[in-house]
């Protein structure tokens, strides 16, 4: 057993970071803000080459062939930088959507995603929303009968909703269900929408840990450059024990998702129940880390002019994201309580027993 | 990342299992805070030291089986698997054992660490001064050289495991003229010197699990100075660090207290709230986050990592999970919460409260959780004193 990322794996993380350190600013998120898209066609074409979209296509269809111990990595990056394009949508759900349908559809779409000349968004039946479905040319979305259904975006009908967060685009979105939409029903469907709602809600959690951690960061930096009664407000214990029991949440929360990524990729049976617990935690972190980020800024937090909003609202959006934290703290629940649950000392890993 | 186990380790944990189930007392034992439980505990311990499990982790000259960082965790989860008993050196065996081993000479080794092992030898911390808890800095007993014995004198208090332990160990002040953290020195002392008097103290629960123990003109020989004279914070240090994190509080022991937790929920079915059910999925959840999390660091340290500060992280973490889970017991057990287990109607629920008391203790000992949350923040997240 070791319980650590290689070399290989941290290094695509630190190039990844570097990359988004240099082209994701708060200045460049809220440029984009003010488009009508929200969205960056060229910086989505740069993601592309550092391989990003195409991180879950397997290399036959152009794309790194990696899995989701990768895809959580960057898409913490992803959190940490703000980005606001459709990572978690097209790559980290969409791509093996597509491969597990297999076919057409799959030899189609995915050279065109890992090129960053497409992008997919997928509906799921737990929300009335589809994320980035502006953007999508393709969308997978289910119908009121729980099928699934490929729609090319021309031939639905997308309402972009507003959010609290500017940078999340979701919209409702009106199709007609014929045969030659649908690509799956009944079981089948419901099984690959179960996958999705656990490799969103998975990517959710990685992108969490690194708005949560930038928000410490946020708080930490301000919190000793501003003074009060002529000293550094991180000076005074309140202020410390506010942010250290962030710090707690964010590091009990890295491993549950480092493990949930484990099992998804490995398709482990527990998948479900170890994406909830990562999903609660690292949401219960960054959403405890808003406020402690806005306390410790004090009324200049409050504002729009400060930065602090953009990862306080990614917080609370990527919290909205695949399900919240009352529906993920009810499926542990259930799974525990079922008594379905290997527990106890010896059964965390598999095989222990 | 290679979350399974290996061939070996399976075999390991099945040896551990193997003996443990055989061996375990069938009754539990009374607690090592009595004069009749520490000799229990004792017993237990000699057993655990001839069958070869009582240090996994240590080299075997010194007692152990010199297993790695992970088959220890494997132990622990036998251990705690099985309701194996407390054990009653782990002021020993998980604080001052390490230490020995990073600070101490080859002699020092070879004389305390095998019967420390085997707990023939007790150990009780002494940590503390009336004035000198939290802030360790402000330490006033003193040692005198004076040849080659140190003549100490002075007080310590809130000594764990003081009432019944053979030997301490603690900081002393060697320099008079020094301040704060230094010219101090760690030094090993055997309670039954002449000049030393042990009076024990009842904690929260009844039981003398603390001591003050009073030094009066006591002679130890010098050698029994851990690391270098005037350089005992260094060595303090050293044990704190594994007071608060790995050694001490295995991921195994919040796990088995979570399983009856979730099992003690279950049992009273839709009488417990749901707002209650989940606040024990929370901990749940919790205890196999420090799982994970200890082997994360456990991954790390067989790769030749170190531990730093995030000491403070584990300490708040399970502390606080302790604690939470023993006060949802006693709300699940509503009227029954508050007996003690020799109460009539108690039955098999009074283990609960005991366990209250005790994770009360927690955030306080090893250094309070404020102190920790001021380590986090100035060492890790860098903010200013």
């Amino acid at each position: 057993m070791d319980f650590r990322f290689d070399e290989d794996q941290e290094l695509l993380q630190s190039t990844v970071r570097e990359f988004l350190q240099g082209e994701v600013t708060p200045e460049s998120v809220r440029a984009l803000w003010e488009t009508e898209t929200g969205r960056s066609p060229e910086l989505w074409k740069q993601l592309a080459e550092i391989g990003l979209p195409g991180l879950l296509v397997p290399e036959q269809h152009g794309g790194m062939g990696l899995c989701e111990e990768e895809m959580v990595l960057l898409i913490e990056e992803a959190g940490r930088a703000a980005l606001a394009e459709p990572v978690i949508s097209t790559a980290a759900v969409a791509v093996p959507l597509l491969g597990e349908i297999g076919g057409n559809l799959a030899n189609e779409w995915l050279p065109k995603i890992a090129a960053g000349e497409a992008i997919a968004a997928v509906g799921h039946p737990i929300s009335p929303f589809v994320e980035d479905a502006h953007v999508a040319n393709l969308l997978l979305l289910p119908d009121n009968d729980g099928a699934l259904h490929a729609v090319p975006r021309d031939a639905a009908e997308v309402k972009v909703q507003p959010a609290n967060d500017p940078s999340r685009r979701i919209a409702s979105v009106e199709f007609k269900a014929n045969e030659s939409t649908r690509i799956a029903s009944g079981g089948a469907a419901a099984g690959l929408f179960a996958a999705s709602l656990d490799r969103g809600a998975l990517a959710c959690a990685a992108g969490t840990l690194g708005v949560c951690d930038r928000l410490i960061s946020l708080a930490a930096a301000y919190a000793s450059e501003r003074k009060q009664f002529g000293k550094p407000i991180g000076s005074f214990q309140a202020v410390k024990h506010m942010l250290a029991d962030i710090k707690v949440k964010l590091e009990y929360a890295r491993p549950l998702v480092q493990r949930a990524a484990h099992s998804v990729a490995h398709g482990s049976a527990a998948r479900g129940v170890h994406v909830s617990m990562a999903k609660l935690a690292a949401c219960e972190a960054a959403t405890l880390g808003a406020k402690a980020a806005l306390q410790t800024h004090g009324a200049i937090g409050y504002t729009w002019e400060q930065d602090l909003h953009i990862w306080m609202r990614r917080a609370w959006s990527l919290d909205h994201a695949w399900g919240r934290s009352a529906f993920h703290l009810g499926r542990v629940r259930e799974a525990l309580f079922a008594g379905t649950l290997p527990i106890g000392p010896g059964t965390t890993f598999s095989g222990d027993a | 990342m290679d979350l399974d186990y290996t061939q070996d380790q399976r075999a390991f944990r099945a040896d551990a299992r193997k003996w443990l189930e055989a061996n375990v007392p069938s009754e539990p034992l009374k607690s090592f805070d009595t004069a009749e439980g520490a000799k229990q505990h004792r017993e237990w311990e000699a057993q655990l030291n001839a069958g070869g499990w009582a240090m996994v982790p240590w080299p075997v000259e010194y007692g152990g089986r010199g297993a790695n960082l992970l088959e220890w965790l494997i132990f622990e989860e036998e251990y705690y698997r099985v309701g194996a008993p407390k054990r009653i050196n782990q002021n020993g065996i998980f604080l001052l054992g390490p230490t020995i081993m990073e600070y101490g000479t080859p002699e020092q080794k070879a004389r305390f660490l095998p019967p420390m092992a085997a707990s023939e030898e007790v150990w009780a911390q002494g940590w503390s001064e009336p004035n000198a808890g939290s802030d360790m800095a402000n330490i006033q007993a003193a040692a005198s050289r004076d040849g080659d014995h140190f003549v100490l004198n002075g007080q310590k208090t809130w000594a764990s495991r003081g009432a019944f332990a053979d030997w301490l160990f603690g900081m002393f002040r060697t320099d008079p003229e020094s301040e704060r953290h230094r010219g101090l020195t760690f030094i090993l002392v055997p309670l039954d010197l002449p000049g030393i008097t042990v009076r024990p103290i009842e904690q929260l629960d009844g039981l003398p699990g603390f001591a003050e123990v009073f030094f009066d003109d006591v002679r130890v020989p010098a050698e029994h100075q851990l690391g270098e004279e005037g350089k005992g914070w260094n060595v303090a240090m050293a044990t704190a660090g594994f007071e608060r994190g790995l050694m001490l509080r295995s991921p195994a022991r919040f796990q088995a207290t979570a399983k009856r937790l979730v099992e003690l929920a279950r049992l009273h079915g839709d009488a417990v709230e749901r707002s209650v059910r989940d606040e024990v999925t929370r901990c749940w959840i919790a205890a196999e986050a420090y799982t994970l999390e200890t082997h994360r660091t456990v991954s790390r340290l067989l790769a030749a990592g170190k531990i730093g500060a995030e000491a403070s992280l584990n300490k708040i973490f399970w502390s606080e999970l302790d604690l939470r889970m023993h006060e949802l017991a006693l709300e699940i057990l509503g009227d029954r919460g508050e007996l003690l287990p020799e109460a009539p109607a108690a039955g098999d629920v009074g283990g609960w409260l005991d366990g209250y008391l005790f994770a009360l203790s927690g955030p306080i000992y090893a250094g309070t959780n404020e102190i920790q949350r001021n380590i986090i923040a100035e060492r890790i997240l860098g903010l200013p004193r």
